[in-house]
């Protein structure tokens, strides 16, 4: 393997460890809380807890589906 | 704080009544604001994944921003801040959150005490070369922290005519505040890892919901006094998440006696 590629692939590791970890779905919720907040804020709609809220229950998932 | 969109506001104040010394103390406030945050995502990472690369990645950050602010200079406010902190805010809470979960499983096994001798390497902590998810954090802390300080004193100085007094009031921020964070790092590290990699998971994914969300257009209560209710909100979570699997009722886990 050339050294380019073997840096490109540790490099894709790094990020995907850095962003999805031990769990894709903690990191899909992030982003699709981000999402339906936009819209609630552009329908004039007040959204600023459900990031919160949406973290808390996909840990409170995570720990549920991990734990067992 | 918002940026530069909301200092141009500062004409209200009246340019003309502005003196040097309420340019200096206005900015040295506003930006120890942001260089608190900036020393706490520091500390936080260097406390759990080591220091090496903490300060790399933080030198590296304060150098890119050095050479942003000479290259750019007042032009600075047409940097799109907003993106900025969409992508490093979504990276940082989904990043933080992974250290959040850790960590409750961690002081819901082990309590808070014993693992503060663990070494670093047992964490899967890099020991040689460069740890880059302790550079990445730090990096990141540092460059967005210091773009906006840099958004204040562009802000204020040029609207208040006293570009100067801005930026001495801004290193002043800066050198009392890493005074104080270097102070505070001795305290941080007698905290026991579990309970560290739960702090500092809180810590990133508060800052990280708060700027992702602000990145959106949508003002928090309070502005950045939110900070603080999110890291309240995320602990007491922690603590009720901690107590449920000690008992049980969440998930089985094997609590140390």
């Amino acid at each position: 393997m050339s050294t380019l590629a073997r840096w490109l692939r540790a490099f894709g590791r790094f990020w995907y460890g850095f962003i999805i970890g031990d769990d894709w779905t903690v990191a899909a919720t992030v982003v699709a809380a981000l999402v339906v907040t936009w819209l609630l804020h552009l329908a004039d709609v007040e959204a600023w807890w459900l990031m919160p809220v949406a973290a808390v229950a996909a840990t409170g998932l995570n720990l549920r589906r991990t734990g067992r | 704080m918002r940026d530069g969109a909301d200092a141009d506001a500062i004409p209200v104040l009246g340019a003309a009544a502005m003196s040097p010394t309420s340019v200096f103390v206005t900015t040295f406030l506003a930006a120890a604001v942001e260089v608190i945050e900036m020393v706490i995502i520091v500390v936080g990472v260097g406390s759990v994944r080591g220091w090496r690369s903490t300060w790399l990645g933080a030198g590296v950050g304060l150098v890119v921003l050095a050479l942003l602010v000479v290259i750019f200079g007042s032009a600075l406010r047409a940097v799109p801040l907003d993106a900025l902190r969409l992508v490093i805010g979504s990276l940082l809470v989904i990043f933080g959150l992974q250290w959040y979960r850790k960590g409750i499983r961690r002081v819901a096994v082990n309590g808070l005490r014993g693992m503060g001798e663990r070494p670093a390497s047992a964490e899967g902590v890099v020991t040689r070369g460069v740890d880059w998810t302790a550079f990445v954090l730090s990096f990141k802390g540092v460059l967005l922290e210091g773009l906006e300080v840099a958004f204040i004193v562009v802000s204020f100085g040029l609207t208040a005519q006293a570009l100067s007094s801005a930026a001495l009031g801004a290193a002043a921020a800066f050198v009392v505040v890493a005074s104080a964070g270097l102070l505070a790092r001795r305290l941080v590290q007698r905290i026991p890892r579990s309970a560290l990699q739960l702090l500092v998971g809180t810590l990133l994914s508060s800052f990280g919901t708060f700027w992702a969300v602000e990145s959106l257009g949508i003002a928090w209560p309070s502005d950045d006094a939110a900070i603080l209710g999110l890291v309240i909100w995320y602990g007491v979570a922690a603590a009720a998440y901690v107590v449920l699997l000690r008992r049980g009722r969440l998930a089985t886990v094997e609590v140390t006696p």
